[in-house]
């Protein structure tokens, strides 16, 4: 009896809904999540476990060896040398998040606030976006002839009888691994302050104004307050990619300074993938921990 | 609890760029008055409010609080505060805080100023709130927290820009009578933007009706309902019908206006030449469906709509080259004797019913 009448009842379904698929409503949220989750899985989540899984097995100079050790971790944190590298890599962090961050400021504030009208905020806003059109690393590599022995910077000032010889730490030096970062970073700076400080209403400025605040004072109890998730997004781009640096640390500094991932590229090329790995994944967790702590401090999730 | 200024407006004019926002208007606010600036959007009433309380430069003319000539002082050297459409709170503060941030900008100690704050909470019944922040408040509340800031600097006059507008229409009733009760208690000086002739009606001892950035009248509610001074205010209170047309004739101090239509409709004399061009006003609810007991009170219409509003009805008809004419009857009288959409009726007033507007001089 049972089976006659789901047969019918399936019939007459067939009948009355000719070609349509029905789909139970749960599996069709999932479904429509599914090729998210693919991509993330394949491209994020996958190749961060295999560099965990990786970061305990066995090496030598021939090959990899599937194993359980602490080894990799245990070099990595037992190495004075880590721990030097990772206090420089720290050491251009803060000083190019503080430096972006200034700037940065500024910047935004000068754009949203001092430019009237809509049509020259967005000018602007692009001209600060155009040197985006060209590649990190020529961009970078541009500074040479500027700041070299012989360079536009040494040559000018040795011409006007500034200076007696040329400045030698103008290049291949920690200074231009700043300076070249700064200039690489300032943008994920001045974007989203940019755009929380467009957000802020501006009656709330007016009233500021009412209760007798005078510019820096309204500059410091309404705008940067308000700013801070911008300048918190700012920071959590220039912090990730600074702490992930290699590029600029090996071209600028000419090789004397070192960064985390500089000494993760050498342990590769020296194919150490595990102590990479290991390394990679201490990088991580630091980094990690380092937004984490941004975001304990200012909340976010308004601006997103 | 302070003093209350006497606001005197001076020939004061607003020019953007190319366009004049206000022109050359010249009003003086009683001290201790509650005023309100009524007008449909972009007649000025904002920007006369926004240099009242400095925010908005002065392009001429001269403007004086209480003593002294305030034309070119900042917001905050006024001694007026200002309320804005939005409450304008600060997200990112505390109400306590908010409120006790102009005190802050003077110096005053965290614990003084703190303790003031809660005591103006306190006066506006929000004491209870003090720790939350703008956003965990209802409209109201938030209106409330506004005049506790707006009034923390003791200012001898309140500057509000359509403080309602952003409330439900029944809050809207509620805060209206609280801001009306808060101006008697503090005595000082109110001026107050809206676009609803209700709520001018019922808060304002002096009206300013606004148009074009010029002053269309300046009275007391009772004054700029009986008696309109133009047919821009008549239409804006929207209690009166405005009927147009030039003089033919005056007689016992009489004045006959004849429409486009040759209508001939009779009001009191206004000191008028014959030939101008008047506009007159008849009250909406002292027209009655009755013949015309005198030439010139009256006129035959068709009636175009008709609406039911409980204790009365309200009719609109075509004629006399308008083609809303309206009339409110009581209901017992429309019931009576109920006409229905396309009759024919014979419209009627009596002489004391019509005011003669005027025209402002350009």
């Amino acid at each position: 009896m049972a089976t006659i009448t789901t047969s019918q009842s399936g019939q007459i379904e067939t009948e009355t809904a000719p070609r349509r698929l029905v789909i139970p409503h749960g599996l069709a949220s999932h479904l429509q999540a599914t090729p998210l989750l693919l991509i993330l899985g394949f491209f994020f989540v996958l190749p961060i476990l295999t560099i965990v899984v990786v970061s305990f097995w066995d090496y030598d100079f021939a090959g990899l060896y599937p194993d359980f050790l602490t080894m990799n971790y245990a070099d990595t944190l037992g190495s004075w040398v880590t721990w030097k590298t990772y206090l420089n890599t720290l050491k251009f962090t803060v000083l190019v998040w503080a430096l972006t961050l200034s700037i940065g400021f500024w910047v935004a504030y000068f754009l949203a606030f001092h430019v009237r009208t809509t049509t020259m905020q967005m000018v602007l806003f692009l001209v600060c976006t155009v040197p985006f059109l060209t590649s990190n690393i020529i961009r970078m590599i541009s500074w040479i002839p500027v700041l070299g022995r012989n360079g536009l910077v040494n040559s000018t000032l040795i011409e006007l009888g500034l200076i007696p010889q040329p400045i030698e730490w103008l290049l291949y030096s920690d200074f231009a691994v700043v300076l070249a970062m700064v200039h690489l970073n300032t943008l994920f700076m001045v974007t989203p302050i940019f755009n929380t400080l467009m957000r802020i209403d501006r009656s709330l400025i007016e009233a500021a104004r009412d209760c007798g605040a005078s510019g820096g004072q309204i500059l410091w109890n309404v705008i940067l307050p308000l700013a801070k998730p911008g300048m918190a997004i700012g920071s959590i781009f220039v912090v990730t990619l600074v702490m992930a640096d290699f590029s600029t640390v090996q071209v600028m500094s000419g090789g004397q300074s070192a960064s985390v991932a500089l000494m993760m590229k050498n342990q590769m090329s020296l194919l150490q993938y595990p102590a990479a790995a290991a390394n990679a994944v201490v990088l991580l967790i630091v980094v990690l921990s380092m937004v984490a702590a941004i975001l304990r401090v200012v909340d976010i999730r308004k601006e997103l | 609890m302070s003093k209350a200024a006497e606001i005197d407006i001076v020939s004061v004019s607003k020019i953007y760029g190319s366009t004049t926002a206000v022109h050359s208007i010249s009003l003086k606010i009683p001290a201790g008055s509650y005023c309100c600036f009524l007008g449909p959007s972009g007649c000025g009433k904002t920007s006369t409010l926004r240099m009242i309380a400095g925010h908005e430069s002065i392009s001429s003319g001269d403007l004086r609080l209480g003593n002294v000539v305030v034309t070119d002082f900042p917001p905050a050297k006024r001694n007026t505060a200002m309320m804005f459409q939005s409450y304008a709170l600060f997200p990112h503060l505390d109400l306590v805080d908010n409120v006790a941030f102009s005190l802050k900008m003077k110096g005053v100690d965290r614990d003084a100023r703190r303790a003031k704050a809660l005591d103006m909470l306190k006066l506006m019944q929000m004491e209870a709130y003090g720790s939350r922040r703008p956003a965990q408040l209802s409209g109201g509340q938030q209106q409330r927290v506004a005049l506790a800031r707006a009034l923390i600097t003791e200012p001898e006059a309140l500057l509000l820009d359509e403080p309602l507008s952003a409330l439900d229409p029944f809050l809207k009733i509620r805060m209206r009578a609280e801001l009306k009760k808060l101006q008697k208690t503090l005595g000082i000086t109110f001026v107050h933007v809206t676009h609803s002739q209700e709520e001018a009606m019922a808060l304002a001892d002096l009206i300013v009706v606004m148009n074009n950035g010029r002053i269309e009248q300046a009275a007391a509610p009772r004054m700029v309902f009986e008696r309109p001074a133009t047919a821009f205010v008549a239409r804006f209170m929207g209690d009166h019908n405005v009927l147009s047309g030039k003089v033919r004739a005056i007689t016992d101090s009489i004045v006959e206006m004849e429409t486009a239509e040759g209508q001939v409709f009779a009001v009191r004399d206004i000191a008028q030449e014959i030939g101008r061009p008047i506009d007159i006003g008849i009250r909406t609810d002292r027209v009655r469906l009755d013949p015309p007991s005198d030439k010139g009170l009256g006129f035959q219409a068709v009636v175009s709509n008709i609406e039911y509003r409980g204790a009365s009805v309200k009719l609109t008809a075509i004629g006399a080259g308008s083609d809303d004419f309206t009339l409110i009857v009581s209901d017992s009288d429309y019931f009576r004797k109920p006409v229905s959409v396309g009759d024919a009726v014979s419209l009627s007033w009596t002489l004391e019913d019509v005011v003669p507007l005027g025209r402002l001089s350009a």
